[in-house]
């Protein structure tokens, strides 16, 4: 266990985080510990992580695990009156004192372990990361073999390149980018995690080791900007990867798509009437301000027949899909501690506005709400589909 | 205590295996290879053993594989030293008598009061380098071990054998141990751990000539196993899928 006190550890936050030294203005009023989803089953929810540390009981932190429980879902720094950055700042520091001191569970030292060893928290074989794509309908072309400059570089991200859910949103984009006549490539084996999850674990030097990995290989391409259906991707791209010295622009596909709105628009036809609500990822919306609401909202609102409707907790209230900050390698362990899952809580608000369709934009979701269906007894009510699934069906059909 | 851990790279699993139609054997050419998974346990019950006891932990591997990620890991883990044992022809995957004898040359310098390795690799599943090499070093060897204790000068290892039956065995003097799990998984260290390593450990070679074995095993022939019959998925209501099941269970006479 780290012997460093609470001060030494304050002086890391201050230093590793940009306004850092926004900590020494907490007035201790708990908005961050009231607004956190899992806040109730921490020891040390942020405001009183923050006393502990006024009063020098760093021992008393590290004593006890549920940091682990922390998404880092960014409701507490959205909220903060001080605006400190408690997520990316104080939890993610303290994650990273906790992986020193070897008080790691189980399940996420397989994820990270992975994550380094193969460059996708999945455990998968790197040399199958474009199977998803391999006798598909429309190509997918794989950078290395196509020479030419692209449009588009698309970083489809570990979950949509291996998770059976998740890719078959990738080939829904992938049919999408077909018909608007896209040039795009995809890096395939060549593509490593983003690593924003794993930072948010507070393994930033594997943050780093795959930020780095990622560069070096979209440098040897021409394109003209990034586009991604993995928000962490996005996030990390926009936020982290520029500290490393990477500069390029990138776009969630809902941003991408929506800007090809008036194209999609006349491709769309009327399947039956729908209801659905759309869940906002964390990583898309308060996160960083990254401040993307309206985007996938107007590409739902376009597909004819459909009608939106919004859950009490929309835009920067959002609630947590449980995925991130190292949430989707640690089920079992929340679970454990907290005896409920956030994606159950947002699946009971679909079903209470009456929505048939849970419409989300982040590769965690799919399975994670599709689950959460099962184990809410929902089975049937409410399908959960990537606004991309979305679009194709009413193409489609 | 001064403990030497062995660690052998095999075959990665995650990649599809495939058999080379022109020598019956493993194609090696696009193996990816990593660090036996109990030989990790081995490392991870010596660095418990050192921050019990105190003492230096060296690490030897062959040079084959991510080898140097593998020493620096080891280093961040807790390892003294590390060395790795350089010559031809390691790719090819060499025999246990092979590498016990190429190892037992590698720690002619080495002082050392134990010497842990993985019960068995997942290439061969002989399990017999850590024996062959306890006996060129005319050494005690035990395998299977789960727990390793030592107090008084005196090493008292639990040995596991099947049927859950399990013997607790004083080992004396300098003896070599087949780990069979260390006393909990084995750590992770954080990436920026192993970048320091890498920055401020050395990597010791030792360069081993040619080997003559006697008596050495040869595979004639591999081959990957044929799938059998394909499961019965089972369809229905659950009171169905229960009769079903029942009637299975009852056919293959395991119900009465």
């Amino acid at each position: 266990m780290s012997s460093a006190t609470s001060y030494e550890f304050l002086d890391k936050v201050i230093s590793a985080t940009p306004d850092g030294e926004k900590i020494r203005k907490c007035l201790q009023c708990g908005t961050c510990s009231g607004i956190c989803p899992y806040g109730f089953a921490m020891d040390y929810p942020p405001r009183s992580l923050i006393a502990a540390l006024r009063a020098d009981d760093f021992h008393g932190v590290l004593e006890s695990d549920t940091i682990w429980l922390c998404v880092s879902c960014f409701a507490c720094a959205s909220v903060c009156p001080a605006k400190i950055p408690l997520t990316r700042g104080l939890l993610a520091t303290l994650k990273t004192e906790m992986l020193i001191g070897g008080s790691i569970p189980q399940e996420l030292q397989v994820a990270l372990g992975n994550s380094r060893r193969y460059g996708n928290a999945l455990g998968e074989s790197p040399k199958k990361r474009a199977e998803w794509a391999r006798d598909f309908t429309v190509p997918v072309p794989i950078l290395s073999a196509h020479k030419e400059p692209v449009e588009v570089l698309w970083f489809v991200g570990d979950y949509a390149s291996y998770h059976p859910r998740a890719q078959q949103v990738s080939r829904a984009l992938a049919k999408l980018l077909f018909v608007l006549d896209v040039h795009f490539g995809i890096l395939g084996p060549e593509e490593n995690s983003d690593g924003d999850t794993q930072a948010f674990t507070g393994e930033w030097g594997l943050f780093e080791l795959l930020a780095r990995k990622n560069t070096q290989a979209m440098g040897k391409y021409r394109f003209t900007e990034i586009v991604t259906g993995d928000p962490h991707a996005y996030n990390a791209f926009r936020h982290e990867y520029p500290r490393l010295g990477f500069d390029r622009p990138v776009k969630h596909h809902t941003q991408y798509l929506a800007e090809h709105s008036e194209r999609i628009r006349a491709l769309l036809q009327n399947r039956g009437s729908r209801r659905v609500t759309y869940h906002d990822p964390c990583y898309l919306g308060r996160a960083n301000d990254n401040n993307i609401y309206e985007e996938p909202r107007q590409l739902l609102r376009a597909i004819p027949g459909l009608e939106l409707v919004e859950m009490s907790h929309n835009r920067a209230q959002s609630i947590c899909c449980g995925g991130g900050g190292g949430g989707m390698w640690l089920d079992g362990y929340s679970w454990e501690k907290a005896h409920t899952r956030t994606s159950e809580w947002r699946v009971k608000e679909a079903v209470a506005v009456g929505a048939d369709v849970l419409a989300v934009a982040c590769p965690y979701e799919t399975p994670r709400f599709e689950d959460a269906v099962k184990s809410t007894g929902n089975e049937g009510k409410l399908a959960v589909k990537d606004v991309a699934e979305l679009l194709v069906e009413s193409m489609f059909g | 205590m001064d403990i030497v851990v062995l660690i052998k790279f095999v075959p990665d699993l995650v990649e599809d295996l495939e058999i080379d139609a022109s020598t019956g054997l493993l194609d090696r050419s696009f193996l990816r290879l990593m660090p036996n998974e109990l030989d990790e346990h081995a490392l991870e019950q010596a660095v418990i053993l050192k921050e019990r006891h105190g003492g230096r932990v060296t690490v030897l591997a062959l040079d084959t594989g991510d080898v140097d990620e593998a020493l620096f890991t080891a280093v961040a883990k807790g390892a003294d030293r590390v060395i790795k044992i350089t010559g031809d022809g390691f790719d090819q995957g060499l025999g246990s008598r092979r590498i016990a004898t190429i190892l037992r040359r590698a720690l002619s310098d080495v002082r050392f009061d134990l010497i842990l390795t993985g019960t068995q690799a997942v290439d061969d599943l002989d399990g017999f380098v850590g024996a062959f090499l306890a006996a060129d070093l005319g050494l005690p060897y035990v395998g299977y071990v789960t727990q390793v204790a030592a107090a008084d000068g005196r090493v008292v290892v639990r040995k596991e054998y099947p049927g859950g039956l399990n013997a607790e065995i004083e080992v004396s003097g300098p003896a070599v141990l087949g780990i069979q799990a260390a006393e909990r998984a084995p750590r992770y260290v954080v990436t920026s751990k192993v970048m320091e390593a890498m920055k401020s450990a050395k990597i010791e070679e030792f360069a081993v000539d040619e080997v003559s074995v006697e008596n050495e095993f040869a595979i004639s022939s591999m081959a990957l196993p044929e799938s059998g019959t394909h499961a019965e998925m089972i369809e229905g209501t659950v009171p169905q899928i229960a009769q079903r099941l029942a009637a299975l269970l009852k056919e293959r006479g395991i119900l009465a």
